[in-house]
């Protein structure tokens, strides 16, 4: 590296300078599409565009939706929002509007948020007499927290040296909010689909149709099931189930012949609608009438209605508001909402006759996830809604007063704290309760993991299942098929949450809703049959297709492959939006359009008959920089498809595997894996187990966090002193940029077995490597004080520090200002703020500076840190908090070396703590005089399978012979991005090595050739943040609990260890009694009794007479002293006071 | 029949080993698939049933043993030692890694360090650069000595980056030799009081080194002006002392003299059979690094000669086809060792050998004077 391209180097400007030397390959090589895709894109663009859509579309429907407050005393005085928008990020104190930057907001602990402005019109009068409606603009009605990068942020469309300036890495990928100083992530929720038909089977294997209805104003779930041979309808307004029939009817369908006719002309659904038709006739159900009347006794009594004031008509109500909700009702017209219905009953049957027409429900083409944008949209409605409300009922509570001084000004009354507080607390607690949908969700937001750079990048991925964790089941653990290509397969966590937390793709994109308007037009444009115009009969006649638009029923249409193909090429061509699925179901007879949100989906090549619509020139002229990744989405060289369209396509892996029927052609193999797993070299060599605990390891291993690390003041950083970047590396590294902050070191390790203390995975160190800054590592904590207010209008003060006296050695480290000074070696028990408090807080105000020395008790701060650390007071930074208290931060650092007991891990999911340390002359040494870094026993070898950090030690070692980077990539090999193990041993031989990688070695304590050669060369190694010195524990004697005088436990307490239930069986099988009877009362809580003989109770021992005394014999005739666990005697006493009695009874030992 | 023992036969030496035993003890056979005959045979009679003595001794290791320097530059050094056992060679392998001393920076006084570089690794980092001065003429600093002209050398580093003005680059030659000892004034209570005397610092020199005559016209200074020690940016300034002591490798890497020391043994490549004509070219091909020739045997007609092989690095490539080991024998001489020593600027290489042969000479008269 030169010195010039210190910090601040743009994610693409030097993605790989290698590969854009060498020539175009003949099959045309795809793979530059994706840094294009990602830049264009960036790698949490789903997060984005979510927030991004929010803020441009989704807050303008919401706020036109609920525009008009109106008084319910005058309706004439009314409020109208005109328009809402969001403005710059800023802050008003005092009055003064400040612009914030994030990293201003990190530092000093406040919300990264901008106001939202409203214009509105309203009146304004008192009385009678009303004034013309009134304009007013720019009103502000809230602070909404603003994401990073997104297009409200200030670091939207800025450069490598923009963000620098603004204390920003460029490599951070936003996509998450700062709320009070920390950085909080919305996790992507994943769902079951919206307004879909979902055939399933319930418990007890009844097939069941079901739709989770959501439209703006309600969410309700209907189930259509069919229990003994009857189909009912399952809704939670109705107390029970309710014939279908009977619901057929209260909608208008009285003759059960067209009821029939819908299902369809096959004679075997009539034939199982048979008894549910009967069942309908033995109800005396045979108009509308007798319907709605028949459903009117089955309405659950809701508590709060006021008994039989609306009854009447109660039923249609539900039937046309709550039943499949997402069907419109209009004017009373249920007959859209009798053929959906129809249309679930043939799809249930269907079901019922072949089994293969389920759903299923881990299909990933049935899920939604649900993104940032649209649950603030949510919370955003709610919270909007319940200031509205607040308005309406302060402004009828002002206009109701009979007498009123000031005059009346409608836009007084907005107040702007209940939004800006709701969306905060939302955020900061990661509970969404929005009561209108009934909605409780918990653990919504995270704290963005900033242990490792990727940990951060994996965290902006990662996707939060809908299922509780605990729920033993394997269907949705499992790997779904539909999972190519959109979520990383090896990337989930162990334990149980194994498989539901999923994680994107490198390539995936995750929807935003589009307008569904000119969608139908088009539709209908294109020949489909409008669904009022066609009689039951003819909607299912055996060569139309159904055309259903996000779970509508648009009409039919006689010639779908046309009609698909029609919507695609305008899709292709721009007319609609690219996201916009077509899907044509044969099984079903459907086709389903869809264009609402949270739809996974991935871009891929189109070929036409086999043949790629990307050519060489288009590749060259994206190279030479003429063309970007819309271009080729604009002209229809690229497409999106989600999961169910894929179903129609033929997807070639390579160019050169297509065939005539193939439609599209994969962008590159590798993507199928997200971030995480894409830092793994080779991981289509390794047995699958072990991706996914790099995955997970990944996350922990220590490095360089981003280009502004030594800015920050997070609670912990965890930093590697020398960072390095893979030789081995993958194209996911470059495009991420982990070669820019890497996590690991390339170590030189010997397969070998070695001094006996590499068992289990254990590796044995080199100590001259450690003196050299292996595995070095700084671990940095912060430290906060608060310069307190209160209420008196005193406030804390920090004072000069003594010099002398017996308190002037704690306080050697601060300086003249009171604090302690960075670059200070800060031991235990050193103070570092000398403050003091007023002793009185409260009462009369105090003047500001009439406080004198005596009024003032000192409230130092202590550094409690371990004893024999040397940590060193990084920096001291100062800002006021949101209470404009000044408030002041200490960085701790501390730097390590690697210690017996530091796990390290490759990327292979090889983990292993350091075993021993041995010098450098006791290690073998290679004919060229190699010393490996580290020793690694073989045995980690043959049950974990990792044949691909077998390759990466070869790669290494060849690409430091050549001095080149070799990569890795997942399913490289036959486009270039994986060097072949062929080529790679060719390399090894032209410098001299051996073509398996294994050298001839000598023994370093004898000096004699190993009589084996040796696999050994570099390979990239992460040291995670387990270490033993935050670990290790041990105490001899130490504090007690209150309470039962026995040990505290755990280490944070300094507690004592444990002798459990499985270690004393051990010592009662040993016979070792003394031994127990130590630890167990000895050295935990001993207790001299007085127990009385005769009555059995405890009595106590009096000192001024020197006797024992039983309070309950009220004598001290036979009382005994003896030895009890002080818990036992709590116990006795807290017995007692629970009316139970516990007696002793003694005999003599 | 009457029983003969074998070694009584006509046709077995005298006084010698029958050749296969022979190749066995004195070279590494280095197989495909693994070297054999690794070890030495110490035993004084482990061949004593065949009359052959196999004890070591002085006068035949007088005759037989051999120094031939090879390659001698400023840190560089490759020179052979034949006729030595390998424990003696490695002995001095070990000594000139952990055991000859050094000067390297120990004690860094930082007074000002706003660089990027935390005051840890950066200490780290001066602790690394080598220096060139001779140890010799310095004494160990024991636990309750203090720093004096005899065992400390103080280097002085004040840098600063002005504002407005380009990064900067730190580099090795920034370290400043300062004869005189320390210039950070010790802060003691009565400062002022005895303003006559010297004032206090953080070393007692009684005199400056640089009128010592081994420095006075070789001033002391890192070996290389070019190590990067920091960057600083506009504002940022270090400004530190670091203090220099004698120290061994084995306790920090940082005292190690040499940036590797190592042997091998002589390679020996061996042709079993004639390897003529197509093979003798598949042969010279196979090697990459040149160990075969071609020779011209008149008529048309080539062998294959061994013509280097020394340069042979083990790679196996000659054996690895199926039936190669019936033409080609890859062998180590035991007692041949092809010692390479890479200084890193304290003392040439060739004075690290003597002085790692000294070494191990103290320690074996300790360790007799230990015995008697």
């Amino acid at each position: 590296m030169g010195p010039k391209e210190d910090y601040a180097v743009p994610l693409e400007s030097d993605v790989d300078k290698q590969f854009l030397a060498a020539p175009v390959k003949s099959v045309v090589d795809k793979f530059q599409l994706l840094p294009e895709f990602l830049k264009v894109r960036g790698l949490v663009k789903q997060h984005l565009d979510s927030f991004n859509y929010f803020v441009r579309t989704e807050i303008k429907k919401i706020v036109r939706a609920n525009d008009l407050i109106t008084s319910r005393v005058d309706p004439t005085i009314y409020l109208r929002y005109k328009d809402v928008w969001i403005g710059e990020p800023s802050m008003t104190i005092d009055g003064v509007t400040e612009k914030l930057s994030p990293h201003k907001c990190r530092l000093s602990d406040i919300t990264y948020a901008a106001p939202i402005y409203v214009n509105i019109e309203y009146i304004t009068g008192s009385h009678g007499q009303k004034t013309p409606p009134v304009a007013k603009n720019n009103v502000i009605i809230g602070r909404m927290p603003i994401m990073l990068r997104s297009c409200c942020c200030v670091l939207h469309g800025k450069d490598g040296a923009e963000l620098a300036r603004l204390g920003e890495c460029p490599l951070d990928p936003g996509g998450y909010f700062i709320i009070k100083g920390t950085e909080k992530v919305i996790l992507i929720q994943e769902q079951l689909s919206k307004n879909r038909i979902i055939i399933d089977t319930d418990k007890k294997g009844c097939v069941q149709a079901s739709v989770m209805s959501s439209t703006e104003a309600t969410k309700s779930k209907t189930v259509i099931k069919m229990e003994k041979e009857k189909i009912y309808l399952y809704l939670n307004q109705f107390a029970n189930k309710v014939p279908i029939m009977v619901v057929m009817k209260a909608m208008g369908m009285e003759s059960d012949q067209e009821v029939v006719q819908m299902l369809g002309r096959d004679p075997r659904f009539g034939a199982l609608l048979l008894p549910s038709i009967e069942e309908c006739a033995s109800n005396d159900v045979y108009t509308q009438h007798q319907a709605l009347e028949f459903l009117e006794k089955k309405v659950r009594k809701s508590p709060f209605s006021n008994s039989s004031f609306e009854k009447e008509g109660k039923a249609l109500g539900i039937l046309r508001d709550v039943f499949i909700a997402n069907i419109p009702v209009r004017q009373s017209n249920f007959r859209a909402k009798c053929i959906y219905v129809a249309v679930m009953l043939r799809r249930m049957m269907e079901a019922i006759l072949n089994k293969d027409a389920m759903d299923d429900k881990d299909y990933v083409g049935n899920k939604r996830l649900e993104l940032s944008g649209q649950l603030l949209s949510l919370l955003f409605e709610d919270l909007f809604k319940t200031m509205n409300d607040e308005v309406k009922k302060t402004v009828d509570a002002t206009l109701a007063k009979p007498s009123r001084s000031s005059r009346f000004d409608f836009s007084q009354f907005i107040v702007k704290d209940s939004i800006t507080v709701g969306l905060e607390r939302t955020l900061s607690t990661g509970n969404w309760d929005v009561k209108r949908f009934k909605m409780h969700r918990k653990g919504m937001t995270q704290v963005v993991a900033r242990l490792s750079f990727i940990g951060t990048l994996g965290h902006m991925t990662k996707i939060s299942p809908q299922f509780e964790k605990s729920r033993k089941v394997s269907g949705p653990r499992a790997l779904q098929p539909s999972q190519w290509g959109m979520l990383c397969p090896c990337d989930t966590p162990e334990g149980e949450a194994c498989g539901l937390v999923k994680n994107l793709a490198l390539m995936t994109h995750v929807t935003t809703d589009e307008e569904e308007g000119p969608i139908v037009s088009l539709c209908y444009c294109l020949g489909v049959e409008d669904l009022e115009l066609l009689s039951g009969e003819e909607l299912h006649t055996p060569d139309s297709f159904l055309i259903i638009l996000n779970g509508i029923i648009l009409g039919k249409h006689r010639r779908p492959q046309r009609f698909a193909n029609a919507m695609r090429k305008l899709r292709r061509a721009g007319k609609i939006g690219e996201f916009v699925s077509v899907f044509v179901n044969e099984k079903q007879h459907c086709v389903y359009i869809a264009s609402d949100g949270g739809r996974v989906c991935r871009p891929l090549v189109i070929a036409d008959k086999g043949v790629s619509r990307i050519k060489e020139h288009h590749m060259k002229e994206l190279l030479d920089g003429v063309r970007c990744f819309d271009d080729f989405l604009r002209e229809g060289l690229i497409e999106y498809l989600d999961v169910n369209e894929e179903n129609n396509a033929l997807i070639a892996l390579y160019e050169g595997e297509a065939t005539f029927e193939t439609t599209h052609i994969e962008i590159e193999p590798f993507t199928i894996l997200g971030v995480c797993a894409g830092l793994i070299p080779f991981p289509h060599h390794n047995q699958s187990p072990r991706n996914t605990y790099q995955c997970a390891m990944g996350k922990q291993a220590m490095g360089n966090i981003a280009y502004n690390q030594l800015c920050r003041m997070d609670t912990l950083i965890y930093l590697l002193v020398y960072p390095q970047r893979p030789l081995l590396t993958t194209r996911t590294i470059e495009l991420v940029g982990y070669d820019k902050l890497g996590a690991g070191q390339n170590a030189t390790v010997a397969v070998m077995s070695y001094s006996g203390y590499d068992i289990e995975d254990a590796i044995v160190m080199n100590k001259a490597s450690l003196d050299r800054g292996f595995g070095r590592c700084i671990v940095m904590k912060k430290l906060s004080a608060i310069n307190q207010k209160y209420e008196n209008n005193s406030s804390d003060r920090i004072i000069r520090p003594q010099r002398e006296g017996h308190d002037a050695e704690r306080m050697q480290i601060l300086d003249d200002d009171g604090l302690a000074a960075p670059g200070e070696i800060i031991r235990p028990n050193d103070i570092y703020i000398n403050k003091q408090s007023p002793i009185v807080t409260r009462g009369a105000i105090v003047p500001p500076m009439g406080l004198n020395d005596k009024q003032y008790k000192p409230s130092r701060q202590t550094y409690k840190g371990p004893e024999g650390e040397t940590a060193v007071v990084d920096r001291v930074a100062l800002c006021s908090d949101k209470n404009n208290n000044l408030c002041i931060k200490f960085m701790i650092r501390h730097t390590r070396r690697p210690e017996v007991g530091d796990k390290f891990s490759s990327r292979h999911g090889q983990k292993g703590v350091c075993g021993t340390i041995i010098q450098q002359e006791d290690f073998p040494f290679s004919e060229r005089g190699i010393c490996p870094d580290l020793i690694m026993n073989p045995h980690g070898f043959p049950s974990r399978m990792t044949v691909g950090k077998m390759i990466e030690l070869l790669g290494s070692k060849a690409g430091v012979s050549s001095g080149k980077f070799h990569y890795g990539s997942a399913f490289g090999e036959p486009s270039g991005h994986a060097d072949r193990v062929e080529a790679i041993s060719e390399t090894l031989v032209k410098h001299g090595f051996s073509y398996s990688g294994k050298d001839f070695i000598y023994s370093g304590i004898t000096g004699l050739p190993l009589q084996t050669y040796i696999f050994m060369g570099p390979i990239y190694y992460q040291k995670l943040k387990h270490m033993v010195l935050d670990k290790m524990h041990a105490r001899g004697s130490g504090p007690r609990v209150m309470i039962t005088r026995q040990p505290t436990e755990g280490r944070s307490r300094n507690g004592g260890l444990r002798v459990g239930e499985m270690e004393r069986d051990c010592l009662i099988a040993y016979g070792t009694s003394m031994l127990i009877f130590e630890r167990l009362m000895i050295s935990s809580d001993p207790f001299k009794v007085q127990v009385c003989r005769k009555c059995g109770l405890l009595g106590y021992y009096n000192h001024k007479l020197k006797t024992s005394i039983c309070s309950t014999c009220k004598n001290g005739e036979n009382v005994s002293t003896m030895k009890l666990p002080y818990a036992c005697k709590l116990l006795f006493q807290e017995l007692q006071s629970m009316n139970i009695v516990p007696r002793l009874k003694l005999t003599e030992a | 029949m009457p029983k003969v023992p074998i070694w009584d036969l006509p046709d077995v030496p005298k006084g010698e080993l029958p050749p296969h035993l022979e190749l066995q003890r004195t070279r590494v056979l280095c197989n495909l698939d693994a070297p054999t005959h690794t070890e030495n045979i110490q035993y004084s009679g482990a061949y004593a049933s065949m009359g052959v003595d196999n004890s070591l001794r002085l006068d035949h290791f007088r005759k037989n043993f051999k120094v031939e320097v090879i390659r001698l530059t400023e840190d560089d050094m490759e020179f052979d030692l034949i006729g030595i056992d390998a424990s003696l060679a490695n002995a001095f392998r070990r000594i000139l890694i952990s055991e000859i001393p050094t000067m390297a920076i120990e004690k860094v006084l930082i007074a000002n360090n706003t660089s990027v570089v935390q005051d840890e690794v950066l200490s780290h980092r001066l602790g690394l650069i080598p220096i060139k001065v001779d140890p010799r003429l310095f004494d160990y600093m024991s636990e309750n000595d203090v720093p004096n002209e005899k065992n400390t050398i103080v280097f002085k580093l004040h840098i600063r980056c002005e504002r407005g003005g380009p990064r900067l680059t730190v580099k090795s030659d920034e370290l400043k030799w300062l004869p005189n000892g320390s210039e950070f004034l010790l802060a003691t209570e009565n400062s002022t009081s005895n303003s006559t005397l010297k004032p206090k610092t953080y070393t007692s020199f009684r005199c400056s080194q640089d009128s010592l005559q081994e420095f006075s016209n070789n001033p002391i200074a890192p070996k290389h002006p070019d190590i990067i020690i920091s960057k600083l940016g506009p504002g940022q300034e270090i400004e530190l002392e670091a203090h220099a002591v004698k120290g061994m490798g084995k306790t920090h890497a940082k005292w190690s003299p040499v940036a590797t020391a190592w042997y091998r043994m002589l390679p020996e490549v061996v042709l079993l059979q004639e390897v003529k004509d197509e093979k003798a070219v598949e042969l010279e091909k196979k090697c990459r690094v040149k160990v075969f020739d071609i020779e011209d045997v008149g008529n048309g007609k080539t062998r294959a000669t061994v013509a280097r092989p020394r340069a042979c690095t083990l790679c196996r490539e000659c054996i690895q086809e199926e039936g190669w080991d019936k033409y080609v024998a890859l062998r180590r001489v035991k007692d041949h060792f092809i010692f390479t020593i890479e200084s890193t600027g304290a003392l040439p290489p060739e004075v690290l050998f003597t002085e790692a042969v000294k070494i191990l000479e103290d320690k074996c008269e300790h360790l007799i004077t230990e015995l008697s």
